[in-house]
């Protein structure tokens, strides 16, 4: 079996900036949601209190807001959690509020006016702890990319390096871009994922970087452009295989994983997705337009020092 | 040339050995069981206490299914949770006679149903978390400028006594914030302070400064004391967390320090959130007050004291060792002036002691107290959510000075110790608040493992089926270097005892998936080759050597990734990162030493090799 038979490689070097386009304006949407409609950060963000409680029935969720209207709290979310029978109530952080009791009380006031409820989970988190999970999380990411760059200077030039983390920040922002269009919970697993997928994706790059070098010592005659995209062209069928049986794993979580893991599969499908997309077609050309040339691989031969008379 | 040395077939039997050793015990699913551990230090769990538990199963006529005992519990294994529950209610009953006076926690507990030689091995089942086991999770901040408030404050009183004793004329102390200020005259009496604060103090910094008229002498506590009383708060509180959870009768506690100032408890299996928080938020303090002999060595007066009407002004108590007293209403002393207690013994007799040190306003007032009731009683009591409890009630011998208690007489060594720690522990040393706090239903426990196991396995058999029939031979030999990945990573993270949560779970399936890229490249790379007309035996060679750089590469940026989240991630994020990481350098080996070696077995030694089953390479 063999999906790929590409006899010719693919001119992709000449719609470098149509690739770079699209590119753009994925980004620029991206940031655009971002900054109008923001994340919709989980609790363990921005602090507060989250409850489970499922029924051995589908739960009247108008029934249990008037509940817990009643019993005094009225700044509540409460919404289906997966099923029909599971509900999630959220309930901001207020000050001077008893976390111990919060969870008895709102027990409480379900048994009262929509009695069957089953408690499942209770979070809470206070204001200082979310604070820090934000910043960590940033300083995680900064610590990848800087890592990730100092890497792939070494391993390659600076040129591959600072390409390939452009393009897959790129892919990271796509994401937060669709979790603020959709918002979509972004929650601490999600936060993993999208770490995971930028060091998953930056292996697209390696894996295209690796041949350009490669081609650059055995394709002596070639320009820059069609070393490239021999390099794309004979990297092309493991990269859509290996991207396909990753997005396999997913998928199976995206469909057995229940709601926990379900914005986590998706983080990591849309980076999967865009991974190929970004470390392929963006990050090449970007090497392109930063001048990498055969030189900086393969050692000029040494004129020989002859003697001068 | 595709052919492996002896040594490295050995290396990976060995490897699948080990691998095959440790995954083991997950297999055997885990059996209920009635876990029997000691409350106080004065209890010790042994043989003997194997042998009652035995005993009291055989009396009841309850089946077990063995009786195991390790240093700090016995555990007894059971059938099913019905005999479970009845075995827990009828060793509780038969070990802790007076329900208010528990010597010991039973309580419900999993345990392994692995073989004893595994176990033995350390060869144990994977770690759950609290998401897929159930229970409640709670992380502490402990109020570390509390702790210095309150260290101040007792400095303070500490150099008012001091100054008097030297004969140091001042013009106040008082705490300003984390300082305190003491005021003078003249500089020569601010001198003389100095050199006494200097020596006496050393855990103070002095400086000097001038307010108006006022002379002024600023202390603060060095950065090194401030570490020191940090630490010791921090160390104090847990042991005290512990104490107070062995109330709760949960079968394994987590309680860890977490960061410079946190404190995590998990309690595996509670679902009582309302009553585990009453208990760790519990505060203990200590007091002396004075007996009242006369009246409690009259029996009709204990008599009617005992049904609850006491003499005016006293309280009817219970000495721990059995015997009712009468103790004064009036507080001399409280545990804020005890800083430490220690067991020993006496310089004198060499009886069991407890050295108590009061700090020095203490002194003073336990000084006066003991110099009029020289002859009497006084009780040490802990008072616990307003009900109080005689420690001991010594008789006073002397007057004493100076600070330094000696409780003494009729303790054995281990009641000494027994004494030592609860006068510690009873108290926090500072206060600690709630910030975050998590519980997990056992149902949803349960459906977390079913969800992430799920995930995992049909991710697993997708890639298998889509492998095998796109490469056909070379296909399953990356599938069986896949599931070589899967043993492997289970059987290091049940070696290393790493918490198992269900964002590690999905760490595992992703792995899976993530680490089918290396033989996807090796074998793309192989195809090449061959398409290029190198021979099938150089084509493995090239193949597998050609692409290592690139599996290199490509596994050196997740892991940097991976590491990232491990050092900043907290909670689920670190769990992830763990099997992640892990995943990674199991891959690495899999998928190119496994692989290669069952590729070199398969065809290594064939000599005229004509086609690899690879998949078609034809179309060229």
């Amino acid at each position: 079996m063999e999906f790929f038979k590409i006899r010719k490689d693919i001119p992709f070097m000449r719609h470098a900036l149509v690739f770079n386009v699209i590119s753009l304006i994925t980004f620029i949407a991206a940031v655009f949601f971002l900054a109008t409609r923001g994340l919709h950060f989980s609790v363990e963000f921005t602090g507060g209190t989250l409850i489970e409680v499922s029924y051995a029935q589908a739960a009247d969720t108008q029934k249990i807001r008037d509940a817990l209207a009643r019993a005094g709290y009225t700044d509540t979310q409460v919404a289906n959690f997966g099923s029909s029978r599971d509900v999630l109530i959220r309930m901001p952080l207020k000050p001077g509020q008893d976390s111990a009791a919060l969870g008895a009380a709102v027990m409480d006031a379900l048994d009262r006016d929509a009695p069957g409820a089953q408690l499942k989970r209770v979070e809470f988190v206070g204001p200082q702890v979310g604070k820090e999970l934000a910043e960590n999380g940033a300083i995680a990411l900064l610590l990848v990319v800087f890592g990730i760059i100092v890497y792939l200077a070494l391993r390659f030039e600076w040129r591959f390096a600072v390409s390939a983390i452009i393009a897959n920040l790129h892919d990271v922002v796509i994401i937060l871009g669709f979790f603020a269009f959709f918002q979509w919970e972004f929650s601490l697993p999600v936060l993993a994922a999208v770490l995971a997928v930028l060091g998953y994706s930056v292996n697209e790059s390696v894996v295209v970087f690796d041949r350009v070098r490669e081609n650059f010592r055995k394709m002596r005659k070639a320009t820059v452009p069609q070393v490239i995209d021999n390099a794309i062209t004979s990297t092309i069928s493991r990269t859509i295989i290996t991207h396909g049986s990753t997005q396999l794993a997913v998928l199976s979580m995206l469909v057995f994983g229940g709601e926990v893991l379900h914005y986590f599969a998706m983080a990591l499908t849309i980076g999967i997705l865009f991974g190929i997309y970004s470390s392929v077609l963006v990050a090449s050309p970007l090497v392109m337009w930063l001048g990498v040339s055969r030189e900086q691989f393969v050692k000029p031969q040494k004129p020989k020092e002859e003697a001068v008379v | 040339m595709n052919r492996y040395p002896l040594w490295k077939y050995l290396l990976i039997a060995f490897a699948l050995a080990l691998g095959l050793l440790y995954t083991l015990p997950n297999f055997f699913g885990e059996a209920p069981a009635v876990q029997v551990s000691s409350v106080k230090a004065t209890v010790k769990v042994d043989a003997r206490l194997l042998a009652r538990v035995e005993e009291i199963l055989k009396a009841e006529s309850i089946v077990h299914q063995g009786l195991f005992a390790d240093q700090n519990s016995v555990r007894a294994r059971f059938g099913d949770t019905e005999t479970q529950i009845k075995a827990k209610d009828a060793v509780e009953r038969a070990l802790n006679a007076d329900p208010d006076n528990a010597a010991y926690v039973v309580a419900l507990n999993l345990i392994s149903r692995s073989p004893a030689w595994l176990t033995s091995l350390h060869a144990l089942p994977m770690y759950l978390g609290l998401d897929l086991r159930g229970g409640v999770h709670f992380l502490l901040q402990v109020d570390m400028k509390g702790a210095l408030t309150k260290r101040l404050d007792a400095t303070a009183a500490d150099l008012r006594s001091l100054m008097r004793d030297k004969g140091v004329r001042h013009g106040g102390i008082a705490r300003e914030r984390d300082q305190l200020a003491i005021r003078f005259r003249d500089a020569e009496m601010r001198n003389k302070a100095r050199a006494a604060i200097e020596s006496a103090q050393p855990d103070l910094l002095l400086t000097e400064l001038q307010d108006g008229a006022d002379l002024k002498l600023a202390a603060t506590l060095k950065p090194e004391a401030q570490k020191r009383i940090q630490e010791f708060a921090l160390k104090q509180n847990i042991t005290t967390l512990h104490n107070r959870i062995n109330e709760l009768g949960v079968a394994e506690p987590v309680i860890q320090q977490q960061g410079a100032d946190r404190i995590v408890v998990q309690l595996p299996g509670v679902q009582d959130t309302a009553k585990a928080k009453d208990i760790l938020g519990r505060t203990a303090t200590l007091e002396v007050r004075l007996v009242d002999d006369e009246n409690s060595q009259n029996p009709t007066v204990m008599e009617e004291a005992a049904k609850g009407s006491p003499p005016a002004g006293t309280e009817y108590y219970v000495e721990r060792s059995g015997g009712p007293l009468l103790v004064k209403k009036q507080v001399v002393l409280t545990g804020d002036r005890l800083t430490d207690a220690q067991p020993g013994f006496d310089n004198q007799t060499h009886e069991p002691a407890v050295h108590l040190t009061l700090d020095s306003a203490g002194a003073r007032i336990f000084k006066d107290v003991t110099r009029e009731n020289v002859g009497k009683r006084m009780a040490i009591l802990l008072i616990e959510k307003g009900k109080g409890e005689v420690v001991t009630a010594p008789v006073i011998r002397t007057e004493i000075g100076g600070g330094r208690v000696q409780i003494s007489g009729r303790m054995s060594t281990v009641e000494a110790n027994d004494v030592a720690l609860l006068l510690r522990a009873g108290s926090l040393a500072a206060p600690m608040e709630i910030v975050e706090e998590r519980t997990i239903g056992p149902s949803l426990g349960a459906e977390n493992i079913e969800r992430g196991f799920n995930s995992t396995l049909y991710g697993f058999l997708a890639i298998a089926v889509f492998m095998a029939i796109y490469y056909l031979i070379f296909g399953l030999i990356s599938v069986v270097a896949l599931s070589t990945n899967l043993l492997l990573l289970i059987a290091l993270l049940s070696m290393l005892q790493a918490t198992l949560t269900l964002p590690g779970i999905a760490a595992i399936a992703l792995t899976l998936g993530m680490a089918i890229d290396a033989n996807v490249l090796i074998n793309e790379r192989i195809r090449e080759e061959l398409r290029n007309g190198v021979t099938p035996q150089a084509a493995i060679a090239a193949g597998y050597e050609r692409a290592f750089g690139t599996i290199l590469d490509s596994n050196v940026t997740s892991l940097i990734a991976g590491l990232a989240l491990l050092v900043f991630g907290s909670g689920p994020v670190r769990g992830f990162a763990v099997v992640h990481c892990l995943g990674i350098l199991t891959s690495m080996f899999s998928s190119v030493v496994v692989s290669r070696g069952i590729v070199n077995l398969v065809y290594g030694s064939r000599r005229k090799l004509a086609k690899l089953s690879i998949g078609n390479v034809a179309w060229k």
